[in-house]
């Protein structure tokens, strides 16, 4: 078989593209890590809040990854990007696939995140992207809930029991040394922040880094020294994990292509 | 069809999308909520555009199907429907009305939707005040409840659990 030029080389770098891929690819992981605790939350207001947390996600990385098939124009529609795609093709932060652990874990996540998911969307209502603009306003306001739910749940487990305390302890000193891809920044990031389009990462740490320790510091938790971080989903090296949590998701779609509701 | 009757179909027709339900809160229409944002007549075909209120509200496709059919029940022989995303939805496009029909309903209207100020965690917020019994002696049990757009609160005075309509 005649070798191939690899399908990147051939087609032309689309910047808004790939930003919009790593916006919808970092929600649709996290909302659907999150759907998997529907059924299973300690009591009955978190498993309802954590549905609505994961359908506001899901619904966000819909409007992204649609926003992102009109920039790649290319034939597919969100629904294809999510479903039709492998790891490999993934632009998630590795921090969003690692499994949920539990529930401080979860928690913990939700919060990095979300107050990175928080500052990166305000910042981005001012893309100058024909639809980015008005859905980073929603998942402002939408985030700022979670972040609320979150960091309630932060100060509890912090204030709580040993046991609560420990494994709120625990879940920060593994989930720190993800925060560092959060705030990477690229040649794609630095052409999309230039155009008007996206936001330079890096331009958003302190504000996360304030917020962040300042909960952190109430909870009476410590935040860990980390010497490496750990990087690789923006250009899709991704944990093995991330390869699993698609089987279940894609398997419907790749069983019976182009079933719908 | 001259400019005077189009105007004339546009409010004949803003009339029956207020008549068009949220399926989730029954006593709001969608003119109520504040999703519809223009509608626009050309010839046969009518131009309803939506700003939808959450990123992943299921209700969303229910209610724009419902929208459609309304029309075409009306003698809109055709229905275009467009999402706008750009201004964002907020309650704060809720009239009065609407907030006391929630209230009558057991549903706590939104107050004032603060998009710039700091999130308050772990600190008491402004309560909200029971639908039931008015007291504002109420606890937030959950930030979330039966769907996106409500949290759950408990009324301290007259004992009775109820659902919040979220300022966003």
């Amino acid at each position: 078989m005649k070798k191939q030029a690899s399908s990147a080389a051939v087609r032309p770098q689309n910047d808004t593209f790939e930003y919009l891929l790593r916006l919808g690819d970092d929600r649709l992981v996290l909302g659907h890590r999150t759907s998997e605790w529907c059924g299973h939350a300690p009591i009955l207001e978190e498993d309802i809040a954590l549905a609505n947390v994961a359908l506001d996600l899901v619904g966000q990385a819909n409007l992204l990854l649609s926003a992102a098939a009109t920039a790649e124009n290319a034939g597919r529609d969100a629904d294809a990007l999510a479903f039709l795609r492998d790891e490999l093709d993934y632009r998630s932060v590795l921090m969003v696939e690692l499994p949920n652990g539990d529930f401080a874990f979860t928690i913990a996540r939700q919060f990095l995140f979300g107050v990175y998911s928080m500052v990166q969307s305000e910042a981005l209502q001012k893309s100058k992207h024909a639809d980015l603009g008005g859905i980073a306003a929603k998942m402002f306001k939408e985030t700022r809930y979670h972040v609320r739910h979150s960091g309630e749940w932060l100060l509890k487990l912090g204030d709580g029991t040993d046991e609560s305390h420990r494994r709120l302890q625990d879940a920060i000193n593994e989930l720190w040394r993800y925060t560092g891809e959060l705030f990477l920044t690229d040649d794609i990031e630095r052409r999309a922040a230039e155009q008007g389009i996206g936001v330079d990462s890096s331009t958003l740490q302190a504000a996360w880094s304030a917020q962040v320790t300042e909960v952190l510091r109430r909870a009476g938790i410590s935040t860990p020294e980390v010497t490496w971080m750990q990087r690789g989903g923006r250009v899709g090296q991704h944990t093995e994990q991330l390869g699993h949590m698609l089987a279940e998701m894609q398997t419907l779609q790749r069983q019976h292509p182009g079933a719908s509701w | 069809m001259t400019s005077a009757t189009s105007k004339v179909t546009r409010e004949r027709l803003l009339a029956v999308l207020d008549t068009v339900m949220d399926p989730e809160v029954p006593v709001l229409s969608v003119v109520e909520l504040g999703i519809i944002r223009d509608l626009e007549v050309q010839g046969d075909v009518v131009k309803v555009t939506v700003t939808p209120t959450y990123s992943g509200c299921p209700a969303m496709h229910v209610i724009e199907r419902e929208i459609e059919t309304a029309l075409r029940n009306n003698g809109v022989a055709s229905v275009e429907i467009a999402t706008r995303h750009s201004p964002a939805w907020t309650t704060d496009w809720m009239p009065a009305l609407a907030r006391e029909k929630l209230r009558a309903y057991g549903i706590a209207p939104p107050g004032p939707a603060a998009h710039e100020a700091p999130i308050a965690i772990g600190r008491r917020r402004q309560a909200v005040r029971c639908p039931y019994c008015g007291s504002a002696d109420t606890e937030t049990r959950s930030e979330f409840g039966s769907t996106a757009c409500k949290a759950i609160h408990v009324c301290r005075a007259c004992e009775q659990p109820f659902e919040e309509f979220k300022a966003i």
